[in-house]
């Protein structure tokens, strides 16, 4: 059965931390960052890698246009 | 020679928009003016030249409407009377701010607020001195005839896209609404989209071959914004520089002068004929562009000049110009009437010697 | 069976690339707040735009407010209205150059109250271009004052006490007043705070696009309810729950006007 593996690389200097991305993350990938950006912001962050579907929803609904979406079909 | 046909001052201008290959107007009517967008709707310009004309809801869309479509290229005007151009005025703030083309028409009536519909002379300040805010200048040009009013539209839309600014024609009741003979141009093809690209790169035309252009009157940055305005201001000085235009009637031996524009220069000729008659060296000089102002003219007519009549269909508004030119050295003097009454020659000729020659 | 062994960086690689910011967005970072919806609508515009195909043919028309830079973020031919009279300007431009595709972007202020005589006037004569209307409830860039939008009891700057009808009038539905008139062809009302909420407000966006390029004879309205977590007072996540659960039962979402005919909604 093929099934999908997701990546996302999140610009983090143009992060503005509201956080959005977290609430619409299905699989719970994303959340934020202890440290701020240059912005000041605490910025998000990758926190469960392997959990990631390449859905994209994260992206989506980032206002600001930080989160870069990949995936790929893996054999299981 | 063009075609000869006797025409409304305001009837003039549309047919000879249609001619110079104006894309659109936008409009709203108001006394007395109406006719321009009357005879525009009548003659069908869609299907004579491909021009829009269209009646907008308010002097204030339609002053927006010509922005859109000055701002990506097109040659666009609008007229109105004294009320309906103070609505325009935060438009034409915009398009001096975003340096926009454009030609739109005053045809004066007595003010100030409702007023009367009858001719007025009393938008001048409005129209040289601003009018809308900030620190900003559009060419006025003044008409005396109805074949001004025809010649104008294109001498107005050279000027406007000359120098990427906002062309105001000051006319009156008096002019709009009476008939003269008139000798129209050819008519010339409107602008292809291919010739609007190329002579107007810097209009919103579509992002093609290019990169984006931006058509906006805000700067954020203070410094950015002095710097446009230093811009706008050196534009000004160029146009003061080339664009003057008067007209001299008997100002070679005179020793008085009277300085009128549009129809108030018409009745202070028959004035100076009067004078004459009655032993006065009396000229007459006719400002055709209010901004810029003849100044260098005037300047230069002082030492043989006892005295200067402004006249004017107001309280006296273009006398403050004269005066800045003349530099107290003779005396200046106004003479005029309001609320929409016109003078009589002979009423100009007892001012003459009442104020200047015997005050 | 073993699982491929596969790593993140594996995955990250333009061949298996599903979603950037496309080009049509500049990389300006946004003047607005952390979590406000007028990024994500301005992205799904020009995403439109891009997948479209009309980059070249594209001509928006940016308000005064929040959005009054919108031409700093979208990366196409744009121009700035005064204050309410950007659908003058869309008249404008729609009328002398037919073939252009034209686009307003206005919130709450500027269209439904400096500009609704150009608003209503533009949607009655049947303009063939598109408002987008980012409605949010308040006055974002002046400091939270109350919008025509701002809903009854509603707190804001200027209705510190909350918005009383009685004496500081009723919100306004323009989007559902526009929707009468017979020259609106496409009304509808959507949001921009979840992921289908997203890709439904885009898809609208696109049918009105499609609608002015097949010449559809009406003007294309979406409105897009939003937040505004600064003038709200509130965090990005909490004004986004706070919006569901007070502006959509005032301002419900959906289609309010499909090709040319009200929708039913019984
Ligand atoms: S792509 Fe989908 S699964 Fe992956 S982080 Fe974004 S929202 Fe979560
Ligand atoms: S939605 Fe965008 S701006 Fe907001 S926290 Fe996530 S990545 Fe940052």
């Amino acid at each position: 059965m093929a099934k999908v593996k997701g990546a996302i690389v999140i610009d983090v200097d143009k992060c503005k931390g509201c956080e959005v991305c977290v609430e619409a993350c299905p699989t719970d990938v994303i959340g934020m960052a202890d440290e701020v950006n240059i912005k000041g912001y605490h910025f998000a962050e990758v926190k469960n890698p392997e959990d990631c579907i390449g859905c994209a929803n994260c992206a989506i609904v980032c206002p600001d246009g930080v989160i870069t979406v990949y995936r790929k079909k893996v054999k299981a | 020679m063009g075609e000869l046909r006797l025409m409304k001052g305001n009837e003039a201008i549309g047919e000879a928009a249609i001619r110079a290959g104006v894309d659109a107007y936008f409009g709203y009517p108001i006394t007395p003016q109406s006719e321009v967008i009357e005879y525009l709707t009548a003659e069908k310009p869609e299907e004579r030249t491909g021009m829009v004309v269209l009646q907008a809801e308010s002097e204030i869309a339609a002053i927006n409407m010509v922005y859109g479509a000055a701002g990506s290229g097109k040659k666009v005007m609008t007229s109105s009377s004294s009320p309906g151009i103070s609505l325009k005025m935060e438009g034409i703030s915009y398009m001096a701010g975003a340096e926009l083309p454009c030609v739109v028409l005053n045809v004066v009536r007595g003010g100030p607020g409702l007023g009367t519909i009858q001719p007025s002379q009393a938008d001048y300040f409005q129209a040289v001195k601003g009018g809308g805010h900030g620190d900003y200048k559009m060419i006025v040009l003044a008409p005396a005839s109805v074949q001004e009013m025809a010649d104008f539209v294109q001498t107005g839309f050279d000027l406007a896209f000359k120098y990427k600014t906002p062309v105001m024609l000051l006319s009156d009741g008096v002019i709009g609404q009476m008939m003269e003979k008139v000798e129209l141009n050819d008519a010339v093809p409107r602008w292809t989209e291919e010739e609007i690209v190329e002579k107007s790169s810097w209009a919103t035309t579509g992002k093609k071959g290019r990169e984006r252009n931006i058509i906006t009157s805000l700067d954020l940055d203070p410094s950015s914004q002095e710097k446009h305005n230093q811009k706008l201001q050196a534009k000004y000085r160029e146009i003061i520089e080339k664009e003057v235009r008067f007209e001299e009637f008997q100002c070679d031996d005179a020793e008085y002068l009277f300085i009128a524009y549009g129809s108030s220069s018409r009745i202070a000729q028959k004035a100076v004929k009067i004078a004459c008659e009655r032993g006065h060296k009396v000229g007459l000089l006719r400002p055709i562009t209010l901004f810029p102002f003849p100044e260098k003219k005037i300047q230069q007519m002082i030492a043989q000049l006892k005295g200067i009549l402004t006249l004017e269909l107001s309280a006296g508004q273009m006398i403050e110009d004269v005066r800045l030119a003349v530099e107290g050295k003779i005396p200046v003097k106004h003479y005029g009437r309001m609320g929409g009454i016109i003078f009589t020659p002979a009423e100009i000729v007892e001012a003459l010697e009442q104020k200047i020659i015997g005050g | 069976m073993k699982e491929e062994n596969i790593t993140t960086t594996d995955i990250i690689s333009d061949e298996n690339l599903v979603y950037k910011k496309t080009d049509l967005m500049t990389d300006k970072t946004l003047s607005y707040c952390p979590g406000c919806g007028h990024g994500t609508a301005h992205r799904i515009i020009m995403e439109v735009v891009e997948e479209m195909d009309m980059t070249e043919d594209t001509i928006g028309i940016a308000p005064v407010g929040c959005s009054v830079l919108a031409y700093e973020f979208m990366n196409i031919d744009m121009q700035q209205a005064a204050h309410g009279r950007a659908p003058a300007l869309a008249t404008g431009i729609k009328r002398t150059w037919p073939d252009k595709m034209i686009f307003t972007y206005q919130g709450d202020g500027d269209l439904a109250a400096i500009g609704t005589a150009e608003t209503i006037h533009a949607c009655n004569r049947g303009e063939n271009f598109l408002i987008v209307f980012i409605n949010n409830g308040i006055y974002g860039m002046t400091g939270g004052q109350m919008a025509p939008t701002t809903l009854p009891g509603m707190k804001s700057s200027t209705s510190p006490y909350g918005r009383d009808v009685k004496l500081m009038g009723n919100p306004l539905k323009i989007t559902e007043l526009v929707a009468e008139l017979p020259g609106t062809y496409y009304v509808t009302r959507q949001a921009v705070h979840t992921p289908a909420n997203v890709r439904k407000t885009k898809r609208a966006i696109k049918t009105a696009f499609k609608n002015q390029m097949e010449n559809k004879g009406g003007l294309n309205f979406v409105e897009i309810v939003s937040n505004c977590n600064s003038g709200w007072k509130m965090s990005p996540v909490d004004a986004n729950n706070w919006m569901v659960e007070n502006m959509f039962p005032f301002y419900p979402l959906g289609d309010i006007k499909l090709d040319g005919e009200k929708v039913n909604k019984e």
